[in-house]
């Protein structure tokens, strides 16, 4: 998947989460990506927080330790 | 073959059945009870008694005018019509007397001598009303004769007797593809246009001229079936006693001996249909009276469109080649299946156990999808499952089971008849589900009033007696903020159920909920200025749908194929929450399914992170009744998407496909990017009819069977479980189910089904929500809505009666967040896509019938005003780019689009919308948004360098070698 849209993805997820009530917006971020992001894609999602996490959410690095 | 006449009485009662209370009364001599409200007519046929009719249906209300029905009642004058006549306590009955048989023949007498007595010869000898009555009176003898010399007036001769052209006489109608018109047979009984009228909605019959004169006519004065409104729902065909309307496929087989009940392949209503065949010649199909979605009714496709299943271009023989730039070559089912096999297994010892996958088909079977994703599953060892589901209501399933713990509708079609206010959005149903849409419309024309929530002006927002109270014509993309802005006004204006949602969902997170929905921000006039929704328009539709009584949601693609597709759905599910519409007849959150099994298709496990019965891969529990039954350890991570493994086939990653019954390069977003991960993939399986687009990226080729072929399941949109009946083998060999288990057990499966039966037992002895059905339950009691279990043996109509299945409904904050795909200066109108009655989905069927006469091309629909400023006119060629790409086709110019949005419908490969549409999906589920796309219009000549292109490549894909001697 190119950068571009892997970013462009878990974005999204973030800021769904992001409106939502409470404090554990990064867990349910990882908990969401864990549920349907097959682990090639996390995988690539790791590998990119590992070189800078261009474009990411700050919610999406934090959410990426956990998956 | 085993003929299946089930057992049911599909005797015409003729009348409606009523619901009362009771009433007793004599008729010839029994006793009889029946509800009040009865007619005369029914209460006899109830007692076994039928007398005499021609005008009356029990699927239309009485009309009274043939007089044949006649009965006499003790205490009453004169002979009452006893179709309109209704039932009373202690009423005495007679329905045969010398004088009834006298006025019945002298009745019979005066039709017949206006009718041609060419009976032998006749398309509908031996299934005729007319010739049956005339039996049933005794009729014996017409005194009536023309005299020589021409004067009686008839009107079925085209010359009268002296030789002069007969100025009563009318030549058929032969416009529609699938039915005649011959007016000399009429006998203008009415009952053709109150079938148009009642049962269909479209009000495209009626009687010109009186008495002696009057006729059926379609149309305004001029018109033929064709031009008129007609939808060619059959309705009338059906209601017909005599030849007047005939099916053609009748007039050109003779009528059929015998029936076989089953259900329809192509939508998600899922109308039950009696198949009615000579020997395995199918001659028609006619809508089964007690199916329970249909209640004897269909649409022009069910009942019209299965030419397909005999067309020249199906594929009945196995084919392979080693590289997609090959032709194809012929071989035996061994030898297709053994290469598909070893393939398969070459790819995954070189790229590892997920480097292959499946698709299943939400047009295939619930055991033909249970199989394929099992294939996945147990011998491929992997999750890579996903169903077409995937690119249409994925994110229902998400949405709905957050908000109320299940991925599916709430009621039975039957509710909508107790609906006060109905709200539809992002859905057309007279085009997507007919057979719903005339149900619906029904109920309006009876008084319940209507919410159109749709760019586009739908036909329902005004057609024939049915106009919308209230249609929001949003911009693409705004569902979520229109939908929260009535919520908005239901908290604000304190128009919410506060008992119900006090009882029913969990409090504190309506509290959280009405907070963020009471904010000025979500205000409809603050929200104006993004969805284009007048801030009055919006305040008025959401008090009527809170203070209108029984309220209904029904939604389609236009709430679920966009960026915020799931936040909509919950947005729905928290306004059905907030009005407390959820529990009982007449409310409901209902989706409506696109193709014949989606539901069935989600409930089958196809997607990559559920096992059937939609329970997570990563819940060991469910993992363990599965490796218990099939033998084998399941992977607890979830599996590719169909996005995510077209992306792993350009990475490198993904390169074996097995796609059953599904046209991924045609039906899916971006085709050049869904290209080139097939084109990257080392063998791709096409499992299907015709060699349809993504076979032009295809090794190998299984020709599929027709659902007319195969014993199975359909679960439409209703959660309704309808049985697939077999009425004629299949002419390539097998059911689909066969095939995929040949492909399994060449890759060591071992599997050992023989019918279909027993993929059924497997599901119910590991799914809970399918625990009780099995293939005798379903013959005997026709159909089963899920879950159907101890606690529901029978199946459920309606959920959540009296809790939510999760416990507590969960209010979900929803807010709109705009689509990145954005217009500009370089692509200023916003395209949005849709479908058409008479073609389904990507039109692999109907483009394979006389459907095309009403839909041959995909026109895009442009707004006169950006039509004038490009220089468009109708009927030109327009390019139509997007970032994406760009395609050409021709321009509709009408003001159903607002100006600044564009439509088209993805019905014909060389069309190529999808060229156009882009990556961009919704959130949780990848569902591509299809919805919206940012799109440029400009004069063109003819086709883009893309689709010459596209052609030629397809036409160099679809060689096939001429078999070898
Ligand atoms: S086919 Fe259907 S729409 Fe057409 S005239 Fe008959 S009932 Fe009406
Ligand atoms: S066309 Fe058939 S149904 Fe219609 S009025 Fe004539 S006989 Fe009756
Ligand atoms: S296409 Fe849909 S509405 Fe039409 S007959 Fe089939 S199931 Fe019924
Ligand atoms: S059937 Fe009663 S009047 Fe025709």
């Amino acid at each position: 998947m190119s950068p571009e849209k892997m970013v462009h993805m878990a974005n999204q997820i973030a800021i769904f989460f992001k409106t939502q009530p409470g404090d554990d917006a990064a867990d349910r971020v990882a908990a969401h990506l864990r549920d349907f992001w097959e682990p090639r894609m996390r995988q690539q999602l790791r590998d990119h927080v590992a070189q800078g996490g261009a474009g990411l959410d700050d919610l999406v690095v934090q959410a990426a330790r956990s998956i | 073959m085993k003929d299946l006449i089930i057992p049911w009485d599909d005797r015409d009662m003729g009348t409606p059945a009523k619901t009362g209370a009771p009433v007793t009364l004599r008729i010839d001599g029994f006793e009889v009870t029946v509800p009040e409200g009865t007619s005369v007519m029914r209460a006899a046929a109830e007692a076994g008694i039928s007398v005499p009719k021609l005008c009356a249906s029990d699927n239309l209300e009485a009309f009274g005018s043939c007089r044949l029905c006649v009965v006499e009642i003790e205490g009453r004058r004169g002979t009452p019509a006893s179709c309109t006549t209704p039932v009373a306590p202690g009423m005495v009955v007679h329905t045969q007397s010398d004088k009834l048989r006298k006025l019945r023949r002298g009745v019979m007498e005066l039709y017949i001598s206006d009718h041609p007595l060419d009976c032998l010869t006749c398309a509908a000898n031996g299934d005729c009303e007319l010739q049956d009555m005339a039996g049933a009176v005794g009729l014996r003898d017409v005194r009536y004769t023309a005299p020589a010399g021409g004067q009686m007036a008839n009107h079925f001769t085209a010359r009268d007797t002296s030789g002069a052209a007969n100025p009563q006489w009318r030549a058929k109608d032969e416009s529609n593809p699938y039915f005649t018109y011959d007016p000399a047979k009429c006998i203008v009984c009415n009952r053709c246009v109150r079938a148009c009228e009642e049962v269909q909605g479209t009000f495209a019959l009626t009687i010109e001229g009186r008495g002696f004169d009057s006729r059926v006519s379609a149309g305004a004065g001029g018109d033929d079936f064709l031009s008129s409104d007609c939808v060619s729902c059959g309705a009338c065909v059906q209601a017909c006693p005599t030849a007047t309307l005939q099916e053609k496929s009748v007039i050109e087989l003779g009528t059929p001996t015998r029936s076989v009940v089953t259900t329809c392949a192509y939508c998600g209503v899922g109308c039950s249909f009696k198949a009615e065949l000579n020997g395995d010649q199918l001659v028609r199909m006619v809508p089964w009276k007690h199916g329970k979605a249909n209640r004897g009714h269909s649409c022009v496709k069910g009942r019209f469109a299965y030419g397909y299943a005999t067309h020249r271009d199906r594929i009945l023989n196995p084919m392979i080649r080693e590289r997609i730039t090959d032709p194809w070559r012929e071989v035996s089912w061994d030898e297709a299946i053994g290469f598909a096999a070893q393939r398969l297994r070459a790819i995954q010892a070189r790229h590892g156990q997920k480097s292959i996958g499946v698709i299943t088909s939400s047009r295939c079977t619930n055991e033909e999808t249970f199989l394929v994703q099992k294939l996945a599953r147990a011998v491929f060892g992997n999750n890579n499952t996903d169903t077409c589901a995937r690119v249409c209501h994925s994110p229902t399933g998400y949405g709905l089971s957050q908000t109320f713990g299940t991925s599916a509708g709430t009621q039975d079609f039957d509710s909508v008849e107790a609906a006060d206010v109905v709200m539809v959005i992002g859905a057309n149903p007279t085009d997507g589900h007919p057979v719903f849409a005339s149900r619906l419309k029904r109920r309006l024309r009876a008084g319940a009033r209507l919410i159109v929530v749709d760019p586009r002006r739908i036909d329902l927002v005004k057609s024939a007696h049915v106009a919308a109270a209230h249609h929001l014509a949003l911009r693409p993309g705004t569902n979520v903020a229109v939908v929260t802005a009535m919520a908005h006004v239901i908290v604000t204006e304190g128009l919410m159920d506060e008992a119900f949602i006090r009882a029913r969902c969990d409090w504190d997170e309506f509290l959280t909920y009405a907070e963020f929905v009471a904010d000025p921000r979500h205000s409809p006039e603050v929200t104006e200025a993004l969805t284009g929704v007048p801030a009055a328009d919006l305040r008025a539709a959401a008090r009527a749908f809170a203070t209108g009584g029984n309220g209904a949601i029904y939604y389609g693609l236009g709430v679920t194929e966009h960026s915020q597709g799931s936040t909509t759905v919950m947005a729905i599910a928290n306004l059905a929450m907030l009005t407390g519409n959820i529990g009982r007849p007449g409310v409901g959150v209902n989706p409506l399914r696109g193709q014949n099994n989606v539901q069935g298709s989600c409930d089958m496990g196809s997607f990559p992170h559920e096992l059937p019965g939609y329970r997570h891969v990563k819940l060991p529990q469910v993992r363990e009744i599965f490796e218990r039954a099939w033998g084998v350890t399941i992977d607890p991570e979830p599996g590719l998407r169909i996005p995510n493994m077209l992306d792993a086939a350009v990475d490198g990653t993904f390169k074996g496909l097995y796609c059953q019954g599904e046209d991924i390069l045609q039906s899916d977003p971006d085709t050049k990017h869904v290209a080139a991960g097939l084109a990257a993939m080392d063998c791709v399986i096409v499992h299907d009819l015709f060699l349809n687009e993504t076979s032009n990226y295809a090794h190998v080729f299984l020709p599929g069977s027709t659902f007319l072929e195969k014993d199975g399941t359909f679960t439409n949109a209703e959660r309704r479980i309808n049985r697939v009946r077999r009425v004629m083998a299949p002419r390539q060999g097998f059911a689909d189910w066969e095939i995929t288990q040949m492909l399994a057990n060449a890759m060591g499966a071992g599997w050992a089904y023989d019918h279909p039966a027993q993929i059924m037992a497997e599901i119910a002895a590991t799914t809970p929500t399918f625990a009780g059905v099995s293939y005798d339950l379903l013959d005997r009691l026709g159909s089963i809505q899920w879950p159907c279990d101890d606690t529901a043996p029978e199946g459920t109509p309606m959920m959540h009666v009296d809790g939510f299945v999760r416990g507590k409904g969960r209010f979900i904050v929803t807010e709109y967040v705009a689509t990145d795909e954005k217009t500009g200066p370089r692509f200023p109108l916003l395209l949005t896509t849709g479908r058409i009655l008479s073609q389904y989905n990507v039109g692999a069927q109907t483009r394979r019938t006389e459907n095309v006469v009403w839909h041959d091309q995909d026109l895009l629909e442009i707004h006169p005003h950006d039509a004038e400023v490009r220089g468009v006119k109708d009927g030109d060629w327009v390019r139509l780019a997007s970032r994406s790409g760009e395609t050409t086709l021709r321009a509709q110019i009408t003001d159903r689009v607002s100006p600044g949005v564009v439509y088209t419908t993805f019905h014909h490969p060389d069309t190529q919308a999808n060229v156009i549409t882009t990556d961009y999906s919704d959130w949780a589920t990848n569902c591509p948004e299809y919805k919206v796309t940012a799109v440029q219009v400009s004069p063109s000549n003819g086709p883009s360098d893309w689709q010459v292109d596209y052609a030629a490549q397809a036409d160099r894909a679809r060689r096939v070698l001429p078999a070898a001697e």
